[in-house]
C-alpha cells in the first residue's frame, strides 16, 4: 500500500485527493448530524405519543413508525429525491429541484432523519414502558398531573435507560449516511469511490475510509459513555457501572 | 504452522498427480477458463445498443454479439464445446476492479479505450467510434457548452465524459455545479425531471437514451465533440494469449465484412425492447478503424489539457 497519491494534485477543481477526503468527511458529518437532530426530536415526540392512552396521539405515531421503519432506507432516499418534487405543486417542485440550495443534501438529511426517527421512537417508547407502572401510580397519587408525571418521572428515567440502544442508533446514522451517495451527496464513501476511479488506488482509499468511519464511531461511543456516566442514577438499572 | 505447511504440500502434490498434461501450456485467462469450465462475460444494463438488458432481462447488443463470436472461438481453441458462459452485470464504476479481480474475463460494453486505463487493463481493437456531447431538454434553451455557465450538470461516475466535461469547465471557468449519478439511466432521469440541465455522455448512448424516453422529442443532443471515445472490449493486461485470440476474432470479423451485418442489425434496424431504429450510419472514423484494426487509446481529458 502506498498512500503517496493523496498529496498529489487532484484531477479537477484544484487541491489534492486528500482535500477530497476532507470534503467527504465534512459531508458525512453534516448529513449525519443534521439527520440526527431530526431523528432525535421527532423520534422523542413520536415515542411519547405511542405510550399515551389517547388514541388520536397514539394512532398517528404508530402509523408513522410502521410506515417509515418498514420501507428500505435506499427506497426512501429515492422517494425524497426523485418522487416528492414530482407530486408536490409544480412551482414548489421546480424550486426543490433547481432553486433550493443543495437539493441532494437536504433530501438525504430528510430521508435519513425521518427513517431514523421511527427507530428512535421505538427506543424511547420501550424506555418509558420499562418503568414499573407502580411508579406512575405513585406519582399520580402524590397529586401530579399526567404531563407532570412524564416531565418529572417517565422521561428522565426513560431516556437514561435507553442511552445504550440510542448510542447504537447514533452510530448507525453515520454508517447509513453512506446511502446518500446514491442520490449524489459526495460524502466519504462517494469520495472514496471517485478517488479510486481516478487513481485506481482502490484498496488504499477504502482502507482510509474505513479507518475514518471507525474513528468517527469511536468518538461517538466515547461521548455517549461520558454522557451515560454523567447522568446515571446510582443503583438503577441501565445506568452503567 | 507445521500442519498448515503439510496440508499445502499435500494439496500441491495431489494437484501435480492429477493435473492432465497439455501439449501446449495454457496461461492467463485461457488457463482459467479451461480449469473452471466457465467464461465470464461482463455486460452493462443500459448501454443501448452495445450492451443492455432486453425485456427478459437478458444482456443483448452489438458488443454482446461480438463477444459471442469470441466465446465461439474460445470453444474451438480450447476444444470445449460445452463451455459455460456466465453473464455478470458491471457498471461504469465497477468494470475495472471486477475485471482485475477476475470476476469477469472480458467486458463487452461501451468502454472507452483511454491511455489512462491502459495502465490497468488491455483493450481489443476499437469497435465503435464516438465522442462526448450533451443531452438537454429543448425547453431549457441551452444551445452550446458555454450556456452551461452556473448551471447544474449531472454525470455518470467513472466515465471519460465526466473528465472531459470537468476539464472543459476548469478551462473555461464556467462554474458548473456537478452532481454525480451511478448509471446512465439515472443521469438521464435527472435531466428528464429537471434536476440537471445537461448530461455529458458519448453521443451514441445519448441517442439511445433519447430514443427510449417517454417523449423523445423533448430532448436534443447538442455540442461539438468534447472528446473522441473509441470503444473496445476490455480484458486483463499482460495476457498475450487471450489478447491474441480476441484480436484475431475481431479483426477476422472486420476482414470478412461480417461486422457490417452486426452493425446494421444494431444501428440501422429496429432493436428490442421497444423496436426503435437508431438510424445511425457507420461514421468515417469507424470505417477507418475497421480497415486498420488498432487498440490505440485516447487521452484522459478529451480535447482539453490536464
Amino acid at each position: 500500500m502506498d498512500f503517496g497519491f493523496l498529496t498529489q494534485p487532484a484531477f479537477s477543481g484544484g487541491g489534492t485527493y486528500l482535500d477530497w477526503v476532507y470534503s467527504g468527511i465534512k459531508w458525512t458529518l453534516l448529513v449525519s448530524i443534521c439527520a440526527w437532530v431530526i431523528a432525535f426530536t421527532l423520534g422523542s415526540i413520536l415515542g411519547v405519543m405511542r405510550t399515551t392512552k389517547v388514541w388520536w396521539l397514539n394512532l398517528p405515531a404508530t402509523a408513522y413508525v410502521e410506515l417509515f421503519r418498514n420501507i428500505p432506507l435506499l427506497v426512501q432516499m429515492f422517494i425524497w429525491y426523485f418522487v416528492v418534487p414530482e407530486i408536490v405543486p409544480k412551482a414548489l417542485g421546480t424550486w426543490m429541484k433547481q432553486g433550493m440550495p443543495m437539493p441532494e443534501f437536504w433530501s438525504a438529511v430528510l430521508a435519513l432523519g425521518f427513517y431514523t426517527a421511527s427507530r428512535v421512537a421505538e427506543q424511547v417508547r420501550s424506555g418509558i414502558q420499562s418503568i414499573p407502572r407502580g411508579q406512575t401510580h405513585a406519582a399520580l397519587a402524590t397529586g401530579l398531573t399526567m404531563p407532570q408525571v412524564y416531565r418529572h418521572l417517565l422521561l428522565p428515567m426513560g431516556y437514561r435507560i435507553v442511552i445504550p440502544p440510542l448510542t447504537s442508533e447514533f452510530l448507525t446514522i453515520f454508517k447509513n449516511s453512506s446511502v446518500a451517495l446514491t442520490i449524489g451527496v459526495l460524502e466519504l464513501t462517494a469520495q472514496a469511490r471517485t478517488i479510486s476511479e481516478y487513481t485506481f488506488r482502490t484498496f488504499e482509499i477504502f482502507t482510509l475510509a474505513t479507518v475514518v468511519y471507525v474513528l468517527i464511531t469511536m468518538a461517538v461511543v466515547v461521548m455517549m459513555q461520558l454522557l451515560e456516566r454523567r447522568v446515571r442514577v446510582p443503583g438503577y438499572i441501565g445506568t452503567g457501572k | 504452522m507445521f500442519r498448515i505447511s503439510h496440508l499445502v504440500a499435500a494439496i500441491a502434490a495431489a494437484g501435480l498427480l492429477t493435473a492432465p498434461v497439455h501439449a501446449q501450456e495454457l496461461t492467463g485467462t485461457l488457463k482459467k477458463i479451461k480449469d473452471t469450465g466457465v467464461v465470464k462475460v461482463g455486460h452493462r444494463d443500459a448501454s443501448v445498443p452495445f450492451s443492455y438488458l432486453d425485456d427478459q432481462q437478458k444482456p443483448i447488443g452489438y458488443g454482446m454479439d461480438i463477444c459471442a463470436k469470441i466465446v465461439d472461438r474460445i470453444k474451438t481453441q480450447l476444444k470445449m464445446p460445452k463451455l459455460k458462459v456466465e453473464y455478470v452485470p458491471v457498471t461504469s464504476q465497477t468494470r475495472i476492479p471486477v475485471l482485475m479481480g477476475g470476476n469477469i474475463d472480458m467486458e463487452c460494453g461501451s468502454t472507452t479505450n483511454s491511455v489512462e486505463r491502459q495502465k490497468q487493463v488491455a483493450f481489443a481493437p476499437t469497435y465503435f467510434m464516438t465522442g462526448t456531447k450533451i443531452i438537454v431538454k429543448k425547453s431549457s434553451g441551452i444551445k452550446g457548452y458555454d450556456d452551461l455557465k452556473g448551471k447544474t450538470v449531472v454525470f455518470t461516475q467513472g466515465t471519460t465524459n465526466e473528465r472531459a466535461m470537468k476539464a472543459y469547465n476548469d478551462e473555461k471557468k464556467l462554474g458548473i455545479n456537478f452532481i454525480p449519478s451511478k448509471d446512465h439511466a439515472e443521469s438521464f432521469l435527472a435531466v428528464d425531471t429537471g434536476r440537471a440541465v445537461a448530461f455529458p455522455m458519448d453521443d451514441i448512448l445519448l441517442y439511445g437514451l433519447k430514443a427510449g424516453a417517454k417523449n423523445p422529442n423533448d430532448f436534443e443532443v447538442i455540442g461539438e465533440f468534447l472528446s473522441d471515445d473509441p470503444y473496445a472490449i476490455m480484458l486483463r493486461k499482460d495476457d498475450p494469449a487471450f489478447k491474441k485470440l480476441i484480436d484475431d476474432t475481431v479483426s477476422g470479423l472486420y476482414k470478412s465484412g461480417e461486422i457490417n451485418k452486426i452493425y446494421t442489425k444494431w444501428f440501422q434496424s429496429k432493436i428490442p425492447p421497444k423496436g426503435i431504429n437508431l438510424n445511425f450510419p457507420m461514421s468515417d472514423s469507424l470505417k477507418a478503424a475497421i480497415k486498420n484494426p488498432n487498440d490505440t487509446g485516447v487521452g484522459a481529458c478529451g480535447k482539453m489539457k490536464c
